[in-house]
């Protein structure tokens, strides 16, 4: 399998994440199950990736299979290389080094945070663990950042608990928490989905901004393209436990090279313009074991499949600054690009 | 906030105490039955020694009065007198509750110690250990207090004859002796409900998503044990004990007989047979107010443990 | 199931249990006493000499009648309760809050003794009493189900097609509480079992000569100390193994009901 680096930019830099090959099984009613079906990725120093799909993709299992989160029968194959060092193979101390290096963003902030223990417990607990700072460093660094994410009154709101903020403010506080360790890399999962649409853009903002500052690398998990693209350098579309395109974001989001990538960014509903219905893609998500064999796993819901795309899967191959999983691809290019009304 | 809560918890306790003496006290009194007839032990009275006991134990004041009399008299310690014994109830107690309170207070730590104890191992590790904590559990829950008594007593006493079968001995460590035993019976099959729970409370934690935070974020696995999986279950854990040992007090009464120990409870039995109604009101009514109030101090505990419950009161 | 099979059982033996006792139950031989098993008398004789296999099966009746009545009784008015309360709402539901609060005062055990010192000692008063403390724990578990219910969408779809309240409670909310109901019934017929027999074992319940496992407990536990310990310990063991059927029962019909009503 190629890597997956894009041959124009970075192309001498080493990347911070590569991830090789990776295969996730999980026991589903007694039976293993594919969910992961050979994901290749690479995310840079200070980069930001996208990855996108709708549920039963595997995009969160993506981001839980690199941070070693995955459930107990969980089989895995593949490789995973933080900064040169194999992640798969971690256990014990170096698994938690692993741990301070890498920080996860989560989507349900209320569910993820202790109820029972305030925020300012919660915020340097990390940073305590692992002996990185005293208690009033940690303190301070928590004031710090409760300021950089929009919170004001910090003082006290260490010495409230959970229950007293709303989401949105519990989302800030996980993302400064996340900081607070200097993490080298984000993996947020879809971190905006539990709240509304204003809170949303805001958290976004907030969350561009400051990775942008501490130069953190973000890998940004949504089933939102458009908002995807807004925020990341490259983005990466899944399907079926499987990567179909990633590309510069700018690039995918004018002109998506593979069929579902083209679809997703006709779904959603334009502010500029009307139409009579709305756009969906036909069919049902699907996930990596739910889809047919030895065919293209898109095929049944592409509107461009031919009889090739049903005898054999195509792989990722290289095509205008990115890379894309379909054997129409080529040809398709310049009706994918008029695909709006 | 935590005033006021504690000041409705308050008031809410002495309603309820308040309610339950009523309760008691009405229902023996609507009790059929001639109190005369018991006093003077079958034996036929002449009108003025009728009379004479009819005004020393105010038997044909109106009932309130009668409810108000008594509620005062038990407030300033007095009970009553005790029909059968011709003396007053409050020290018949007082000369009893200590041994109940021993067998309760030695019941108790055996409860949280074994209870609490299985059921952290029975959450924290898998396999054979759990499993062998689920099958214990399950069977000591069904057995009931006086059928494990007389197990014990086969055994230990009959059998082996490790410990005595009566009394409650003297002096510190031949009561702790005397009293093992029942103490075993009393906690056996409450401390399987607080072993299940606290494994069933340990093993939602571990599963609980902010324990998957913690993990991530690289914590050790002691620290993680100790800061969010103990302290969130401590929760229902410290309920759950509360609640199982405000119980203990009534079932002691089973246990107490089985023993022949000369407690709270035996004689509450005794008093009911005989129907000597100031006993049974004055014992009832302290076990009453020991339950309520352990109850309600369960409350607090729970309140002061689960910062969330101070937003559902305001 | 084994579980349902041992229920069965008892509730079998619970009907024919005095009619096919080998011997009569309550013919007491002195001489007899403590005797072990001999032909005949299977499991040999109990303290005042009578044969104790006769009284085990005899003693059936009373052993599961008496939590049958519990079990029916705080049922019927644990539902009552509940689901007037839960359809009300407001100050009705406040108020039945209060007086199960003050009903929960009460352990069930305190309860009977009042009981039986006001009406007398006998298994009546212990029933009365125990269904009386059983209720609350009912009527809470099923108060926060029809709650449940009563926030469902149907519900108030029949509400706007003009079904009356108490339609909508007996057709529709109730038989959708069954499973719980059932669930519950089970597991409290498993409790108020070792409540009356405990009470029984006290002196308050069935009296003697009256076959019944918890008295029998009692009457025969002279023995467990000169070593005739079987009488008593059989007798145990009978509430025991039912009472494990029960609660195992219990447990699985609550986990079904749980599953189907998601």
């Amino acid at each position: 399998m190629s890597s997956t680096q894009t041959p124009s930019e970075n192309g001498t830099r080493p990347s911070l994440l590569e991830v090789t090959d990776l295969v996730v099984k999980l026991p589903v009613e007694g039976q293993m199950r594919t969910v992961l079906d050979g994901i290749n990725l690479s995310i840079h120093h200070g980069e930001s990736v996208g990855l996108v799909g709708e549920s039963g993709s595997g995009k969160s299992m993506t981001a839980k299979a690199i941070d070693r989160l995955l459930p107990p029968g969980a089989q895995v194959t593949g490789s995973v290389r933080f900064d040169g060092t194999e992640v798969l193979s971690l256990a014990g101390e170096p698994l938690r080094r692993f741990r301070r290096d890498v920080a996860m963003v989560f989507q349900d902030p209320r569910a993820h945070i202790n109820p029972v223990r305030r925020i300012g417990d919660f915020m340097t607990e990390a940073a305590l663990a692992h002996n990185l700072m005293s208690r009033s460093a940690a303190t301070k660094r928590a004031l710090e950042l409760l300021d950089a994410v929009g919170i004001n009154d910090g003082p006290r709101r260490l010495r409230q608990y959970p229950y007293e903020l709303s989401g949105g403010m519990l989302q800030r506080v996980m993302i400064a928490s996340a900081l607070l360790t200097d993490p080298r890399l984000i993996l947020a999962d879809e971190p905006t989905t539990a709240l509304d649409v204003t809170t949303q853009s805001e958290v976004m903002a907030i969350l561009d901004d400051l990775r942008r500052h501490y130069e953190v690398a973000l890998l940004f998990i949504t089933h939102d393209l458009e908002l995807a693209s807004a925020v990341c350098d490259r983005t990466a579309v899944m399907y079926a436990g499987q990567i179909v395109e990633i590309r510069s974001s700018e690039l995918l989001h004018d002109d998506p090279l593979h069929p579902y990538s083209a679809a997703l960014a006709a779904a959603r509903p334009r502010i500029d313009a009307t139409s009579v219905r709305l756009r969906a893609v036909p069919g049902m998500p699907l996930s990596s074991f739910e889809a047919p064999v030895g065919e293209c796993s898109f095929a049944p819901r592409c509107s461009f499949a031919i009889d090739d795309c049903r005898t054999h899967r195509p792989e990722l191959t290289p095509l205008a600054g990115g890379l894309v999983r379909c054997s129409r691809a080529e040809d398709l290019r310049s009706t994918l690009a008029v695909v709006d009304d | 906030m935590r005033w006021r809560f504690l000041a409705l918890r308050g008031a809410r306790l002495v309603v309820t105490l308040l309610v339950s003496s009523f309760v008691i006290f009405s229902s023996l009194y609507l009790s059929p039955g001639n109190p005369i007839a018991t006093l003077s032990g079958g034996k036929s009275l002449s009108p003025q020694a009728i009379a004479a006991l009819e005004e020393r134990f105010h038997l044909n004041d109106p009932f309130f009065t009668r409810y108000f009399r008594w509620l005062w008299g038990v407030l300033h310690g007095d009970f009553g007198i005790s029909i059968a014994l011709r003396s007053e109830v409050s020290s018949l107690i007082a000369a009893r509750i200590w041994t109940t309170l021993a067998l309760v207070a030695y019941a108790s730590l055996l409860i949280l110690v074994i209870g609490i104890g299985l059921g952290l191992i029975g959450g924290l590790k898998s396999g054979w250990l759990d499993t062998g904590v689920l099958a214990v559990t399950a069977i000591s829950a069904a057995i009931p207090a006086f059928v494990t008594a007389i197990g014990l007593l086969m055994l230990f006493v009959a059998t082996l004859g490790w410990f005595p079968g009566f009394g409650d001995g003297d002096g510190f460590t031949d009561t702790v002796r005397h009293l093992t035993l029942p103490a075993i019976a009393l906690a056996l099959s409450s401390l399987a409900i607080v072993a299940r729970i606290t494994r069933s409370a340990i093993r939602a934690e571990l599963r609980s998503e902010h324990v998957v935070t913690a993990v991530s974020r690289g914590i050790q696995p002691a620290a993680i044990v100790r800061r969010h999986v103990l302290r969130n279950a401590a929760i229902p854990i410290v309920t759950v004990s509360g609640v199982t040992i405000a119980s203990l007090f009534a079932i002691a009464a089973v246990v107490e007989r089985a023993f022949t120990i000369n407690g709270l409870g035996a004689y509450l039995v005794k008093a009911a047979t005989s129907k000597d109604f100031a006993v049974v009101q004055g014992i009832s009514l302290v076990i009453v107010v020991v339950f309520v109030v352990l109850n309600a101090l369960v409350d607090v505990m729970y309140a002061l443990l689960d910062p969330r419950s101070r937003m559902r009161r305001s | 199931m084994v579980c349902a099979v041992v229920i069965a059982l008892a509730a079998l033996l619970a009907v024919v249990g005095p009619w096919i006792a080998p011997h009569n139950p309550e013919a007491a031989n002195g001489a007899d006493a403590w005797v072990g098993s001999v032909p005949g008398h299977l499991l040999g004789f109990d303290a005042v000499g009578r044969d104790l296999l006769s009284r085990l099966l005899a003693g059936a009746r009373t052993s599961m009648l008496g939590p049958l009545i519990v079990v029916l009784a705080s049922v019927m008015s644990g539902t009552l309760i509940a689901i007037v309360s839960a359809w009300r709402g407001g100050r009705v539901d406040a108020a039945i809050g209060s007086v199960i609060d003050i009903v929960f005062a009460f352990p069930g055990i305190l309860l009977a003794i009042l009981a039986t010192t006001v009406l007398g000692v006998g298994l009546s008063a212990a029933v009365v009493a125990l269904a009386i403390a059983y209720t609350p724990f009912l009527a809470r578990v099923l108060r926060s189900a029809a709650l449940i219910e009563r926030g469902l969408p149907y519900v108030a779809a029949l509400e706007v097609q003009g079904a009356s309240s108490f339609t909508i409670c007996v057709r529709h909310i109730l038989p959708n509480l069954a499973p719980i109901v059932v669930a519950q019934a089970t597991t409290i017929f498993g409790y108020a079992m070792v409540d009356l027999a405990a009470i029984s074992f006290l002196g308050l319940g069935v009296q003697p000569p009256t076959p019944d496992w918890g008295v029998m407990v009692n009457e025969n536990q002279s023995g467990v100390l000169q070593g005739y310990y079987q009488p008593s310990l059989i007798a145990g063991l009978c509430i025991v193994i039912v009472v494990v059927a029960f609660n195992i029962l219990g447990e699985r019909l609550y986990e079904q009901a749980q599953v189907r009503g998601r």
